[in-house]
């Protein structure tokens, strides 16, 4: 479903990742774990197609990012880090412009906008606008557009960040619900460890490098510790780190 | 065909966000009215017009075009607040090319700036100014044009700008001498030759000049010369505003 080679993104002197390779099979959850600035949205953004690497190549549903953009970008579903509603639209509004980008019939809008709003239990305030939601209302309307087009493949950016435990709980159940009826392949980046336990595997990346990739129990018995936190702390150490003011998406966005 | 429904639905937005905020129509009627009824009976007395035009109907035109002005240019300005906001990501992942984000934006704006437009033109009997369905067909093309022409210029500008706190200075160094300039509020015979030549090199001008014909059938420039200096204009921006968003890719 994804396959990396050798990809490198630099931003002027700082090298954001480096030679970076790994597969994802179809169907796979595979987790990308790092500490912050580690590269991880920096990759996400890559195979996005919406930042272009500075060497190396990746394939994404069967197309080169750099050569076939348009055709990955029909392919997959995208929850980013930050928020990226309308909030002036009510909620259908947003489904309904999300179906529209991605080349859906006004029959199928209809038809797709119950199915995703009832996923996320939403269907009810489907008219609200969306500035009267809650941060957690909001995140779950994001999931359900991210699936409006019944992507094959969803990337999930730190998708419960800033959420209460029971929302994120519900969040999980939403997109472990799609997988199971939709054999849809997840990638995800996460700071939560729990999290990361549903994971068929897991990269761990620090400083732009992927240092382990691995089944999580592997990744346990393989440390010799009892839990994901543990082990993503004995690799990566415990020392806080400095992201570099903004992150690359920021930075890019900011562009002159 | 994915391009033409990305642009439907671009447009379709700016116009749910134009509806959903009623209190923005009102809001924004404030400022034209002032110039219409204020400014127009003051200096109606002491105004000399061509053809036994009275102030007041010489402005009308004008202020419909600042007003097609100030909307066009907010609209797309628009795109900054998306940006900080976040949903530009949005539409900037989605399987849509460039241009049709632009085109949609451009017309989106426009069609907002046209409404706006057409809520003032509705005053025209109290202005004194005689409207048959000729005449709104005519103006509402003028109108279009002039809002596609400055939307265009708003995505140029917004494609730049990197916060909001920079849109007071395209007020003021923008918007305002486009305004100023375009002889919505004098008329252009008779001016010293400096301020001649900077009216003559504000696009706005043809503008006015086009919508003041249509109204009240007074006109510095013939009427083609007009709709190819702005159509020209609009095509330009239009065709920068592309490049710059594909400069992100």
């Amino acid at each position: 479903m994804i396959k990396v080679q050798n990809l490198t993104k630099k931003f002027g002197s700082l090298v954001a990742v480096k030679e970076v390779s790994f597969e994802v099979k179809p169907g796979e959850v595979f987790g990308f774990l790092g500490p912050n600035g580690a590269g991880k949205s920096t990759t996400i953004n890559i195979l996005c197609t919406i930042l272009r690497p500075t060497s190396g190549t990746a394939w994404v549903s069967c197309c080169d990012v750099l050569k076939e953009p348009h055709r990955v970008r029909r392919e997959i579903g995208i929850i980013f880090q930050d928020p990226s509603l309308d909030d002036r639209l009510t909620a259908e509004d947003n489904l309904r412009f999300h179906g529209y980008l991605y080349h859906m019939s006004e029959k199928q809008v209809k038809e797709r906008i119950p199915e995703v709003l009832d996923l996320v239990e939403l269907y009810d305030r489907r008219g609200e606008f969306v500035r009267k939601y809650s941060g957690g209302m909001k995140r779950r309307l994001e999931i359900a557009r991210g699936l409006m087009h019944q992507p094959k493949l969803l990337f999930l950016d730190e998708p419960t960040l800033g959420l209460d435990p029971q929302t994120r709980a519900h969040i999980w159940d939403y997109v472990m619900k799609m997988r199971a009826e939709t054999n849809l392949t997840i990638f995800m980046t996460t700071h939560y460890m729990q999290e990361a336990e549903i994971c068929d595997r897991i990269a761990i990346i620090d400083n732009g490098r992927i240092v382990d990739l691995d089944t999580p129990a592997n990744l346990k018995s393989k440390h010799n510790e009892k839990t994901l936190e543990e082990v993503f702390l004995k690799i990566t150490g415990r020392e806080i780190r400095q992201q570099a003011g903004e992150s690359s998406w920021v930075q890019w966005m900011r562009r002159p | 065909m994915g391009d033409f429904w990305a642009i439907y639905i671009l447009w379709l937005r700016d116009l749910k966000r134009y509806w959903y905020d009623k209190a923005r129509i009102f809001a924004s009627l404030g400022q034209p009215l002032l110039f219409l009824f204020v400014l127009g009976t003051a200096f109606t007395p002491s105004f000399r017009g061509p053809a036994g035009i009275n102030f007041s109907e010489f402005i009308f035109p004008g202020i419909i075009s600042m007003t097609v002005l100030f909307t066009s240019i907010f609209s797309a300005v628009s795109i900054v607040w998306d940006r900080e906001f976040g949903f530009l990501k949005e539409v900037l992942v989605a399987p849509i090319s460039r241009w049709s984000i632009v085109v949609g934006k451009a017309l989106g704006g426009s069609t907002v700036a046209v409404l706006q437009g057409c809520i003032l033109l509705s005053l025209a009997p109290l202005i004194g100014v005689k409207l048959s369905l000729i005449i709104i067909i005519k103006s509402i093309l003028a109108m279009f044009l002039i809002a596609f022409a400055m939307s265009a210029m708003g995505i140029v500008i917004a494609a730049r700008m990197k916060e909001m706190e920079g849109f007071q200075m395209v007020v003021n160094f923008v918007i305002m001498p486009i305004f100023f300039l375009s002889g919505a509020l004098f008329p252009l015979d008779h001016l010293p030759e400096w301020l001649s030549i900077l009216t003559r090199a504000d696009p706005l001008t043809y503008g006015v000049d086009l919508l003041r014909g249509v109204l009240i059938g007074v006109q510095n420039f013939p009427l083609l010369n007009n709709v190819i200096i702005i159509a020209g204009f609009a095509l330009v921006m239009l065709a920068i505003a592309v490049f710059e968003f594909n400069l992100t890719d």
